[in-house]
């Protein structure tokens, strides 16, 4: 595989993973993904179709029961995790809070330019319960993008904020990845944000939770804002509202 | 109204002894019965030097009592949550320690520590009556740790000691400090009540100093200690108040001030 300087650049590969909790319930069943480098690929599906299950696996924050993962490097990747909650220690400043990976690591750092990225400088001495429930979540994502991550993984991170922010805080987000091009997995409920997002959205079914339909958003990057007013916009989203009916279908 | 607010309560003490004062002399109340104030302001200021002596000793087992049973209680407490064993063998017997009434097993240990060692004898009384909701409160504190959070150092590799400084312990201090409030105050009736227990000339606390004032029908001494006794529960109180301020004022839900 071939990245666009033409080096060779391996993928993170998911092979036929399942996970079974310990109470017998099948949250995964021959899960396979592969991720490239850069690139942007969202999960969605119905709720308990084992898609946040896919991110804490890849995360390392469990196990797979069976099948593996493999890693470009042979190790995990650096990785950010921006979780449906904002996740903040309220008893540290909105500064702490986004340099925790670092200094977890044992690293000096600044975090200024992270949170000018995310739209918080000047908010780097306040706690936590001083924000709003958007700033808290662009706190939460100057987080893991502290640590210069190579992967970053979202599990609905805008799930619970307003329209307005949420397109606020996904044009900002897109701008980063730009920027950086790290891999994203983004873990979703929405049919438009995971068009409007990502490159590759895979569509994904409950008991057991796996794979039913892939779908590949043939747009150009960046998206603009305007692309959500366009024909093709409606097309994709037309069509992954397809899969997922199929995907119901499938299950009952 | 923030002045009144504070004034308020100064106002109706103060209404409260001149009622009082007024009162026992109108009625001629006998000075065994109940004293006037100023009869207990009077043996206050006389009394001061030996009532002061008093003071410290208590003061001294209440405070050392309080620490040990805070220290004991927190370590016993992150002891309980890494370790499911160690709670299942020794809470019960935290437990027992904890519902048996300082009161009859005050005679045991001071039989154990011997008479000429009464301090000892109120010190380990005192740190048994506190130490309970230091250890349950820290507990419960231990197990408030957010689960995303707990992950979320996971996932960037934190050590245990860096998940127990940074995460478990800030977690767990609101609860630590609530506990510790309850504690400050039951390490002052510990020691109290374990010298009433200790009885004659062992002890030379406020609580002896009670006693004696009863015996020999002196109210206005007896009132006196009785003042000095509330006076430094009243401190206690304010004083672990403060700390649990300037600890929490930040960040925590209970020191928000919102505007309604």
């Amino acid at each position: 595989m071939l990245d666009s300087a033409g080096a060779d650049v391996k993928p993170i590969v998911l092979d036929r993973i399942s996970k079974r909790f310990a109470n017998g319930f099948v949250a995964l069943e021959d899960f396979s993904l592969t991720l490239r480098p850069g690139e942007f690929v969202s999960l969605i599906g119905p709720s308990g179709c084992g898609k946040s299950t896919v991110l804490s696996l890849v995360a390392g924050l469990s196990e797979p029961s069976a099948g593996s993962i493999a890693w470009p490097d042979g190790g995990r990747d650096q990785i950010g995790f921006v979780f449906q909650e904002p996740t903040l220690m309220p008893w540290a400043t909105i500064r702490d809070n986004v340099a925790l990976p670092l200094s977890l690591a044992g690293k000096a750092a600044t975090v200024d330019d992270a949170l000018a990225k995310v739209g918080l400088a000047g908010f780097a001495d306040a706690y936590p319960r001083q924000l709003s429930g958007g700033m808290k979540m662009r706190a939460s994502i100057a987080r893991a993008m502290a640590m210069r991550p190579s992967l970053l993984l979202l599990d609905e991170p805008f799930a619970a904020l307003d329209e307005i922010t949420r397109f606020d805080l996904i044009e900002q987000l897109l701008a980063l990845w730009q920027e950086q091009r790290f891999s994203v997995l983004f873990v979703t409920h929405s049919i438009t944000e995971s068009v409007f997002m990502s490159q590759r959205v895979v569509v994904m079914a409950p008991r057991p939770g796996r794979v039913t339909a892939e779908v590949r958003i043939d747009e150009p990057a960046p998206r603009q804002p305007e692309f959500r007013s366009r024909p093709s916009y409606a097309a994709w989203c037309g069509e992954l509202l397809d899969a997922l009916r199929h995907a119901k279908a499938a299950t009952s | 109204m923030k002045k009144l607010d504070s004034l308020l309560p100064l106002l109706v003490g103060l209404l409260f002894l001149t009622a009082w004062e007024i009162s026992v002399r109108w009625l001629k109340v006998p000075l065994f019965v109940l004293p006037p104030p100023s009869a207990i302001v009077t043996s206050l200021i006389e009394d001061f030097p030996s009532l002061l002596g008093s003071l410290f000793f208590t003061l001294e087992i209440t405070i050392g009592a309080f620490l040990l049973a805070s220290f004991a209680g927190v370590l016993l407490a992150c002891l309980f949550a890494h370790s499911r064993l160690a709670e299942r063998a020794l809470m019960p017997y935290a437990i027992i320690l904890q519902v048996t009434p300082v009161v009859a097993i005050a005679p045991l240990i001071i039989l154990w520590v011997g008479l000429d060692n009464a301090w000892a004898a109120l010190f380990i009384l005192a740190t048994l009556v506190a130490f309970f909701p230091v250890l349950s409160s820290s507990l419960l504190g231990f197990r408030s740790v957010d689960y995303g959070l707990r992950n979320l150092f996971r996932l960037y590799g934190a050590t245990r000691w860096q998940i127990f400084t940074r995460l478990e312990l800030p977690s767990a201090l609101p609860f630590m400090l609530s506990g510790m409030k309850v504690a400050g105050g039951l390490a002052l009736i510990g020691a109290i009540v374990a010298e009433f227990v200790a009885g004659s000339g062992t002890a030379t606390g406020l609580a002896w100093r009670i006693v004696e004032a009863g015996n020999r029908l002196n109210m206005p001494r007896m009132f006196a200690a009785l003042l000095l006794l509330s006076a430094m529960g009243i401190l206690l109180h304010v004083g672990l108040s403060t700390l649990e301020n300037l600890a929490l004022r930040h960040w925590h839900e209970s020191k928000l001030r919102r505007d309604s």
